[in-house]
């Protein structure tokens, strides 16, 4: 529970067909605005993407559209007191809302010939029409996750703490079943 | 399972994402102690049970997380249109389909 954190992303599950590892963390906000964006993109340093499901990337950060109004943004460890303290200087022009959530979710990286095929098991739309490059806030296994397509077959899935153990026992025998067919 | 269309994602997705939300259009009186018992319960519990096409609610629960409605006829289970929140009515003549 308490073991020291490794830089190296940690294997929860292998098979010959896909791996799923631990990302490191890293610090999440979530953003609700409306209106002109400008002057907050002034101020994160980037722009924010225009339809839900598409990503950004300014620097070290990374923004992905949840909803008309919502982001979610992703940065080192570190830097959220900065980005914090610039986004509270525009609050006066563009009332917004910007929580830390860092401590909320835990982040899995599935990789492997067959990663598109893994994530099929829990989730009722298609994983193909989400883009490489793209991301998607939608219902694995019956638990609201948020899915970042990196590359053909490498994704990140956002998952809240409490329902990780439920999500990682259906990766975990999805990686065994699918190694099992390859045979 | 059904397909339903969000109005705020522009996809047509599953409806395992999607939560039913009741019957749209329901006005909440502007001014709520002026309103007699009758027009309380009207408003409160009085429900629409057409057979054929129904304007409802539904949430994009695990996605953009935003209400919308929709037009889907109760005898086809079929779909007729999705529209944003705040959108008015729109006419079920030109929906075609199964609308009357």
């Amino acid at each position: 529970m308490n073991k020291p954190m490794s830089s190296e992303p940690e294997v929860l599950a292998e098979s010959a067909a896909v791996r799923v590892r631990l990302a490191k963390p890293c610090a999440r906000l979530s953003l609700r605005a409306r209106g002109d964006l400008a002057p907050l993109e002034a101020a994160l340093g980037l722009s924010l993407p225009g339809k839900i499901g598409e990503r950004c990337t300014g620097g070290e950060l990374e923004a992905l559209r949840l909803g008309p109004d919502e982001w979610m943004l992703h940065l080192p460890e570190g830097t959220v007191e900065g980005v914090l303290s610039s986004c509270a200087g525009v609050y006066e022009t563009l009332p917004h809302s910007l929580v830390d959530v860092s401590g909320r979710e835990v982040t899995f990286q599935i990789d492997g010939a067959r990663a598109t095929e893994l994530l099929t098991l829990g989730m009722a739309r298609d994983p193909e029409s989400i883009a490489v490059g793209e991301g998607r806030r939608t219902n694995f296994d019956g638990v609201t996750v948020t899915i970042w397509r990196d590359a053909d077959s490498a994704y990140r899935m956002d998952v809240w703490h409490s329902f990780a153990p439920h999500v990682l026992h259906l990766l975990e025998t999805g990686c065994r079943e699918l190694a099992a067919e390859a045979v | 399972m059904l397909l339903i269309t969000c109005p705020y994602c522009e996809e047509t997705l599953p409806e395992a994402e999607f939560a039913y939300a009741g019957q749209a259009h329901v006005i909440r009186p502007e001014n709520p102690s002026g309103q007699s018992d009758e027009q309380w319960e009207e408003f409160l519990f009085i429900r629409e049970n057409p057979k054929g096409p129904h304007f409802e609610r539904w949430r994009h629960l695990h996605g953009c997380g935003r209400f919308f409605n929709a037009v889907r006829d109760t005898v086809s289970d079929k779909f007729l249109t999705t529209y944003r929140a705040g959108a008015p009515r729109p006419d079920l003549a030109s929906l075609g389909g199964d609308a009357k």
